[in-house]
């Protein structure tokens, strides 16, 4: 970073700067100015909603889409990921407070016998940031975690991660519970991890696999809304 | 390499594709295929000195496909240990070296991973993990402390098991006296 940037006060630019300055601040992973900027935000009366959306989640996509093509890698988005969650650490209370849109409601786990969480919790972050409620089970889910959870909680998506080539077949298993108990279709059920591909999740009878966590956001949302319009339509 | 040498398997030649292709699975089976197809015409047995190594079921499918043979197993850990035994050990919170990757860990792990410039991402990286187990080909005390010296750096237990080349051995000679 140059001298002129190490020289920019967050709060003497204006609300399209500093949003513009917030994009670059995330995509270089600086945690303490993402808050400060988010602080500033608020002080002028931003919606802590518009903060969110228009902020932090418009500069985790850009994040997000040079992750996908091969210009940043993994340890700069969890830089990022890390910044971004220190300006939701602020802004999640607020939404709770000033009623902010919700989406729907997700149950999300690291399934039985694995213990990777890095793309769980990107994907959990951006549902969050994406106006969803998630519930996040953690690692090492078993089948009993993942039913009880959506039953209890009345989710409309269940997603499923894994990393392990050994640990990914375990969706079938959750899926083919699902079936058995005939409360498949109440759900959403997405599924992702590194060595998964999108023939392995219609294999083993999940809605969609997604490739990251934009691409579960948005996957995300158009199930949503399909359900809706279905239910509209009945 | 060792192996081939070791035996004197002079009717096998090896090709090697880059190694760091381990840290993008996605990126092996089209490697493998385009190495299957420059080298068959030379040779009467093709075989494939990889595992599943990631790719979520798409090697074996491409090795299916080619009609060559592959090692069974999701991973050189597995083959080293032997299959049976290391699915018997579900050690979830295990993660491991070989002796190569002991030898290339700031490469291949460090690295890679951006510790050695973010070391503050070590817990998101390596947070469930309890134990570094270092799966030794060979009986080397200078591998054995620079294992030892990466779990300390991880923050992580050690310990070293002795493994040899266990399946790949036999899976290798199967292939070059057949």
């Amino acid at each position: 970073m140059s001298d002129e940037e190490d020289d920019i006060i967050l709060s003497e630019l204006d609300d399209e700067e500093l949003v513009q300055q917030m994009f670059d601040d995330l995509y270089d992973g600086l945690k303490e100015e993402i808050e400060e900027a988010v602080n500033i935000l608020l002080e002028r009366g931003w919606q802590p909603y518009d903060i969110l959306t228009k902020a932090l989640v418009g500069g985790m996509t850009i994040v997000g889409h040079d992750f996908r093509d091969g210009i940043l890698f993994v340890p700069e988005v969890l830089l990022a990921a890390n910044a971004m969650k220190g300006g939701m650490h602020i802004l999640k209370p607020l939404l709770a407070e000033t009623g902010a849109p919700k989406q729907g409601k997700m149950v999300i786990g690291t399934v039985k016998g694995d213990i990777h969480d890095i793309g769980k919790n990107l994907v959990s972050m951006m549902m969050e940031g994406a106006g969803f409620e998630v519930v996040d089970l953690g690692i090492n889910n078993p089948v009993e975690n993942y039913l009880e959870a959506i039953a209890k909680e009345e989710a409309d998506i269940l997603g499923m991660s894994a990393l392990l080539t050994t640990t990914m077949p375990y969706m079938k298993v959750v899926i083919d519970t699902m079936i058995a108990q005939g409360i498949r279709d109440d759900y959403i059920v997405l599924v992702g991890g590194a060595p998964l591909n999108e023939e392995f999740g219609k294999a083993i009878g999940a809605d969609a696999y997604c490739r990251d966590a934009a691409v579960a956001v948005e996957t995300a949302k158009e199930y949503i809304s399909r359900k809706h319009n279905q239910m509209a339509a009945g | 390499m060792a192996l081939v040498r070791m035996n004197g398997w002079s009717q096998v030649d090896l090709t090697c594709l880059p190694a760091i292709l381990h840290n993008h699975p996605e990126k092996i089976t089209d490697a493998v295929r385009d190495a299957v197809a420059r080298h068959r015409g030379n040779y009467r047995r093709v075989a494939i000195v990889y595992a599943d190594c990631g790719t979520g079921g798409l090697l074996e499918q491409a090795c299916n496909e080619m009609g060559v043979e592959m090692v069974p197993g999701p991973h050189c850990y597995a083959f080293f240990d032997g299959l049976h035994r290391f699915a018997a050990r579900e050690e979830l919170t295990a993660f491991y070296l070989t002796d190569f990757l002991t030898r290339q860990f700031d490469a291949f792990v460090w690295k890679p991973l951006g510790l050695d410039r973010h070391p503050e991402l070590l817990d998101m990286y390596f947070g469930h993990y309890e134990t570094l187990v270092y799966l030794a080909q060979t009986d080397d005390p200078v591998l054995t402390a620079s294992a030892r010296q990466a779990a300390d750096r991880m923050g992580l237990a050690f310990e070293r098991r002795f493994t040899g080349y266990g399946e790949l051995a036999t899976t290798l000679e199967r292939w070059a006296v057949c």
